[in-house]
């Protein structure tokens, strides 16, 4: 019978990413609700010693694929180690990140195993009468929640967007079992001819939780800078309407809107932005919307939780400098 | 070659509605165009079709009511070949699973040798479709392809994008890649693209019957799909903003920080 709750670890060059730890989190509270456990799926190559940091954040128990073949994401050997997983442990339910590796693995293994898959979940719940996972996610850019079942192929799986489940605390005196599994892999068929690091960090917007983002009235590429200070003060990231990005100022990833990317930051902050439709439907899930604009017809302000009538940039490097006193001042306490 | 481009039909605007009974999509009075990652994939495979110069062809497949002809008919007046629409009753409240087994099962009927999709769908986002028709077919996959370095007919160079890295991969033909946008700005319709679009071409429909050889018909629409939508709703209405509108500098920022650190933010 299927049973336990599991997480797939997702780690680059060893080092195990936060969504995982996050989704241990939740997992913890599913696995409690339902009687079962936690069971973090780690793969990679020279990887098992962070098997031990699975538990200190939650797992109960931790099954380990430890081979060169797992070195470098592939989609090929990741999909037969979470197979062979899937087959020998049956679990009820099996989480994933919703990143670039977890949207690339967990339909590939969806199918090999005829199962559901919901994408990029924002809420998980267990339903006490029935025993089934509640998957809620967004869809039709943000305006329409859907709750999603899969009630009879097992494991209920779901990718989940980093930065929305909560990490326990670390318990270094917490113990769990660690079993290692041996995979059979076949040869891939895609070869991997380089490995490109980027030198900076790329950004993924859609993971940020304060978004910053500068419109047309920002003014000038150089403004950017003002908008990033306001960003790493908050501890947030820089974001560009559609404009911005067609004029050469700023990354084409940095994109919100119907042609960039969805986001649905806890705060969005539209600099200068007026508000286009297109634009409109990349940000309008976000949590709290302040919007500044010197035209007060701007369409922004219809959506805005907070509307700025007034020149950014006057307001943007008066509001770093009361937003970096305040947290001196709370951090001073 | 056979470059095989799969394409959504998806709403254009956010005005879209769920019916209640079925909590199926309601796609009816919506305006409605080709999803943006998908026409990015028919611009790269008309470029590779145009480089490669040796009688290649790029064929359009939809799964989709009748109405997806349209979303079709722009892909040929574009300057694809040939486009078929998986259109049936049957295929109607598919999910993912269901939906990349039909269009699997398509594209076994029409044969193919590079299949391009789309990343994602702007309408529901789930960047799942693209792996699944992979995995059916059984044949490898790379997704988010940011560019394609080579193309030959045994094998193809994608850029595959990460969050904070890039691969170079190489994959044997046949394959499948899911697009960015970034991957091609996709080109405009002709005027003879347009006339032969509605003229010289046609949309080839395909439904259940022709396709009933492919797939396990028990694992198609909205029975033979393993999720289903119990509840749907509107995010919570949000109550109306503020707006300041003759505030100094000053005083706007007060509002904002007292706002942030109300909310926690701060």
């Amino acid at each position: 019978m299927s049973k336990d709750v599991f997480v797939f670890m997702e780690q680059r060059d060893g080092e195990l990413a936060k969504v995982g730890i996050e989704l241990i989190g939740k997992a913890s509270e599913l696995a409690a609700d339902l009687g079962e456990k936690v069971v973090a799926v780690v793969l990679g190559s020279g990887i098992k010693e962070k098997a031990q940091v699975c538990v200190e954040f939650g797992a109960d128990k931790v099954v380990v694929v430890d081979d060169p073949m797992l070195k470098e994401y592939l989609t090929e050997p990741y999909a037969e180690a979470v197979e062979a997983v899937i087959k020998k442990y049956d679990p009820e339910i099996f989480l994933y990140g919703a990143s670039s590796i977890g949207r690339d693995l967990a339909p590939r293994v969806s199918a090999r195993i005829y199962t559901g898959l919901t994408a990029d979940c924002t809420g998980l719940a267990i339903d006490p009468e029935t025993r089934l996972l509640q998957m809620t996610r967004p869809a039709f850019g943000g305006n329409i929640m859907a709750t999603i079942l899969c009630k009879d192929r097992r494991p209920q799986m779901a990718t989940v967007r980093p930065g929305v489940m909560q990490a326990l605390a670390k318990d270094t005196a917490k113990k769990g079992d660690i079993e290692e599994l041996k995979v059979e892999f076949t040869t891939p068929l895609v070869k991997i001819k380089e490995v490109i690091k980027e030198d900076k960090k790329t950004v993924d917007i859609t993971e940020a939780k304060y978004l910053v983002s500068g419109g047309r009235g920002i003014g000038s590429p150089e403004f950017f800078k003002e908008l990033q200070k306001l960003a790493d003060v908050l501890g947030g990231e820089i974001s560009s309407s559609r404009a911005n990005v067609d004029a050469g100022w700023i990354d084409k990833s940095r994109q919100v809107g119907q042609t960039g990317k969805t986001v649905r930051p806890d705060l969005y902050m539209a600099c200068g932005i007026s508000g286009a439709i297109q634009h409109v439907a990349g940000m309008e899930g976000s949590e709290f919307i302040v919007a500044i604009n010197k035209n007060d017809t701007a369409p922004i302000f219809d959506l805005a939780d907070l509307g700025i009538v007034g020149d950014v940039k006057v307001i943007i490097p008066k509001l770093t400098e009361a937003v970096a006193k305040l947290k001196a001042e709370k951090n001073a306490q | 070659m056979k470059i095989v481009v799969c394409v959504k039909q998806v709403p254009d605007t956010t005005e879209v509605k769920l019916d209640p009974k079925t909590n199926t999509l309601i796609r009816d009075g919506v305006p409605s165009i080709i999803n943006p990652d998908d026409k990015a994939g028919i611009e790269a495979a008309l470029q590779l079709k145009e480089k490669l110069n040796d009688g290649s062809t790029v064929t359009i497949v939809s799964m989709g009511p009748p109405q997806a002809d349209v979303a079709l008919r722009e892909a040929l007046a574009m300057g694809a070949d040939e486009a078929y629409l998986l259109s049936d009753r049957q295929f109607g409240g598919s999910d993912t699973y269901a939906t990349s087994t039909i269009i699997a099962a398509g594209l076994k009927k029409i044969g193919y040798d590079l299949v391009i999709t789309g990343r994602q769908a702007i309408d529901g986002d789930t960047a799942q479709v693209g792996p699944q028709i992979a995995e059916h077919l059984a044949i490898p996959q790379v997704s988010y392809a940011e560019e394609i370095i080579s193309l030959d007919k045994d094998k193809i160079v994608v850029k595959r994008q990460f969050e904070d890295r890039y691969h170079i991969l190489e994959l044997p033909i046949p394959c499948l890649i899911t697009s960015l946008s970034e991957l091609a700005e996709p080109r405009y319709m002709s005027v003879g693209g347009i006339y032969d679009a509605y003229g010289v071409k046609e949309v080839k429909v395909l439904g259940f019957e022709d396709l009933k050889e492919m797939f396990d018909p028990a694992r198609i629409g909205l029975k033979g799909s393993p999720t289903n939508v119990v509840k749907s709703f509107t995010k919570q209405a949000k109550g109306a903003g503020t707006k300041y509108d003759d505030v100094s500098a000053d005083e706007a920022v007060k509002i904002i920080v007292d706002k942030l650190e109300e909310r926690h933010i701060i």
